[in-house]
């Protein structure tokens, strides 16, 4: 069962990837970059789920399944993203996230 | 036993028609829409007389009494299991005496009305509109419950509104049709508080449980007394306060003269024969109750009828609008009725009164009927509503002249018209009951035949004015319906109404008192002398007259100034001390809450929106930042 890593390592990378998704959220100015930012959120959580699983609930499989779904919720919304990346691109010629604030009062 | 049940087409033809005419009107061509209205009511107008004779001679009658007959029900709002409101058709006595007289007036109006507004703008929207009126009267009449009634009241008012302004153009008209509706309006809050009252009480909406002498819902509510009168005789006060409106009885009879702003033949239909005798039919309707119940309400119906049969007849005589005179000389008439109904008793003799109230509705609505389309027919040729303009028409209009003289004679009772018959048992019933009341109809009579005669001398006799055009003699669309109503009114009388229409419906016999009627024969008479004298020829002495009685004639020319009271009530009083101050606190405190609520929203979200700039990673920021906050909030703080 045990593998020789403990629980907590994984927890702790974890913690890191998902405050350094958090970081570039909130800093990059480039769209693309954030939503690489938001990629590394939802992993950090993947790596969350497969790392109870595995050592919490070892007979069960919820936890797997639900980063197969994570994973494939991230692939279709980084889609719609680009496009709408694509989109905004079009419009204002640039993917700067603070020279697209037409959406206010 | 004779089935009723087709009855219902009486209500649905005259409906249908003023669908088809109301929506498809203006599509069809005038003369087309014109005759379709009219043949619709020619059918209901013989299915009215069908049913006349079938339940007059046909139906069975249990011991010479008349069955009230339920010719359709349904239920229209179940309010309690008991407590229902259907929509109906009654057949008796009185519905079946008004299905004639609505059905016949409606019938005449609509072939005048052909000739009268030959040419009008709005010919089929005023066609539509008199099939709303027959339909809203008809239903008033055949109601089986107080319910329905009141909705069909209203339905009256509402076409009578629309008839009236008819020329919407005119500002005068758009006043007229206000003032009217809003006047019987104000009537008819009396009359639903009275149905409340009285349904409260008694348990039920129903005529025939209601006026069933020997039923509980007469004697129900007798023991509750409030103010000294018993709950039945406060609820019958407020339902003849509807009555009151509508039959233009005094106070509320100020909007009868200006409602004359409508086309004539609307005049002869709505105020001169049907509409205005609702408030009689009303207490006509209601009558057990009034006489076994209520004895004290009654009394007000017969001094409020005797003192605006006086009151009216005054006026009458001094107005020259000609229309004015016959309106005033409407509610003078429709007084008798309710004096009538008020000096009436119940059952076989005693019941003289309402016997006599409803034969003088009937020939009263032959004869004002045809007064008024005489009249609109001297209209038609002269173009002039007042008297002033007119003189010596006899020569230019010779069938008009015979009618009007007939409807005259009639009016003012002289015999064998039929005015003289119904007067007679309506004094009658006065004189075996109260002696004052007798004494004021027999002056009204006097006065009546007088200010007629004058209106007569003065159109068609007198000095021949120059007229820019001569007049001439109407089209047959028109004459015919007079010709029919003369006929109607010089012989109605001979309908021997004590063995049709009475209190309890049984048969009674009843005959001329001569010793009644001789005296109101010759003070008839005399009014028509005096008239004669004054009008005949032109002289001076009626200026004259005018000139020594000049306060009095000066309070009647201006109709005693009742308008001005009114006017003085609605803006010095109800006006100032309610509508203001209730005006004040509606802009002041109602809006101005609703201002402050919105003006403290409006500097807020200046002040706030600052953080709505569209920058998507402040967004951020904040979510994060609460998101910490609150997991700190549940780890830390929250145990």
């Amino acid at each position: 069962m045990n593998t020789g890593i403990p629980l907590s390592y994984f927890l702790i990378l974890a913690a890191i990837m998902f405050f350094i998704g958090i970081y570039g959220f909130l800093t990059r100015k480039n769209l693309i970059t954030i939503l690489m930012s938001v990629e590394l959120i939802l992993n950090s959580v993947n790596i969350n789920f497969v790392a109870f699983n595995r050592y919490l609930y070892p007979h069960k499989l919820e936890g797997f399944f639900f980063t197969l779904f994570i994973i494939a919720v991230a692939a279709s919304e980084a889609a719609v993203a680009i496009a709408i990346i694509i989109n905004i691109y079009r419009r204002f010629t640039t993917i700067n996230v603070e020279d697209v604030d037409v959406m206010k009062y | 036993m004779v089935n009723f049940t087709y009855t219902v087409w009486i209500l649905i033809i005259p409906f249908l028609m003023f669908i088809l005419l109301g929506l498809a009107g203006h599509k069809l061509k005038p003369k087309l829409s014109g005759l379709l209205g009219t043949s619709g009511l020619a059918v209901i107008t013989a299915l009215s007389y069908i049913t006349a004779y079938l339940y007059f001679f046909q139906a069975e009658k249990i011991g010479e009494t008349f069955q009230k007959i339920i010719a359709y029900n349904a239920t229209w709002l179940q309010l309690t299991d008991n407590l229902h409101i259907d929509i109906g058709v009654l057949i008796d006595p009185i519905s079946v005496m008004m299905l004639i007289v609505i059905t016949t007036v409606s019938f005449m109006v609509h072939i005048y009305s052909l000739g009268y507004m030959k040419g009008e703008k709005g010919f089929e929207r005023y066609y539509a509109f008199l099939s709303l009126f027959s339909f809203s009267m008809l239903g008033l009449v055949l109601s089986t419950n107080i319910f329905e009634m009141y909705i069909f009241w209203e339905l009256v008012g509402i076409s009578s509104y629309l008839l009236i302004g008819f020329y919407y153009q005119k500002p005068s008209a758009v006043r007229a049709s206000k003032k009217a509706f809003i006047v019987t309006r104000f009537a008819d809050l009396g009359f639903l508080i009275g149905i409340l009252i009285l349904s409260f009480n008694t348990k039920t909406f129903d005529f025939i449980t209601l006026t069933d002498p020997s039923g509980p819902a007469i004697t129900m509510g007798s023991g509750i007394s409030f103010l000294g009168l018993s709950v039945m005789t406060w609820s019958m006060i407020f339902v003849y306060m509807g009555g009151v409106g509508k039959s233009a009885m005094f106070p509320f009879h100020i909007w009868l003269p200006d409602a004359m702003e409508g086309p004539t033949p609307v005049s002869a239909l709505i105020h001169a024969a049907t509409m205005v005798v609702a408030g009689v039919y009303l207490v006509a309707r209601m009558f057990p109750i009034y006489v076994l119940s209520a004895p004290v309400a009654l009394n007000v119906v017969a001094y409020v009828g005797a003192f605006s049969s006086l009151f009216a007849a005054v006026i009458a005589c001094t107005q020259t609008d000609i229309k004015r005179v016959l309106a005033y000389s409407t509610i003078s008439q429709i007084g008798y009725m309710m004096l009538a109904l008020g000096v009436s008793g119940y059952g076989g003799h005693e019941g003289l009164g309402y016997m006599a109230s409803m034969f003088h509705l009937f020939t009263h609505a032959m004869f004002k009927a045809l007064l008024f389309l005489g009249a609109g027919a001297i209209i038609h040729a002269v173009h002039s509503n007042y008297m002033n303009d007119m003189g010596g028409l006899r020569k230019y209009l010779p069938i008009t002249h015979i009618t009007f003289l007939i409807a005259c004679l009639t009016i003012a009772g002289i015999p064998p018209f039929s005015g003289f018959f119904s007067k007679d048992e309506i004094l009658a019933a006065a004189f075996s009951h109260n002696k004052l009341l007798f004494a004021v109809e027999y002056a009204v009579a006097g006065i009546t035949a007088f200010y007629m005669f004058r209106l007569y001398f003065n159109i068609f006799w007198g000095e021949d004015t120059r007229y820019h055009h001569k007049p001439h003699e109407a089209p047959a669309t028109m004459t015919i319906p007079l010709i029919v109503l003369a006929i109607g009114a010089a012989v109605s009388g001979f309908i021997p109404f004590s063995r049709l229409v009475t209190s309890d419906s049984k048969v009674f016999e009843s005959e001329i008192e001569w010793g009644i009627a001789l005296p109101s024969v010759l003070i008839g008479l005399l009014g028509i002398g005096i008239a004669y004298i004054l009008y005949f020829k032109k002289s001076s002495l009626p200026d004259k007259l005018a000139a020594t009685f000049k306060y009095t004639y000066k309070w009647a020319y201006n109709k005693f100034y009742i308008d001005e009271f009114w006017l003085f009530i609605t803006k010095k009083v109800i006006f100032r001390y309610i509508s203001e101050p209730v005006a004040w606190f509606d802009r002041h405190i109602v809006d101005g809450t609703m201002n402050a609520i919105a003006t403290v929203t409006q500097v807020v979200s200046f002040r706030i929106r600052g953080f709505q700039s569209g920058q998507l990673q402040k967004y951020a920021y904040i979510f994060i930042s609460g998101a910490i906050l609150l997991a700190v909030i549940f780890i830390y703080l929250w145990h």
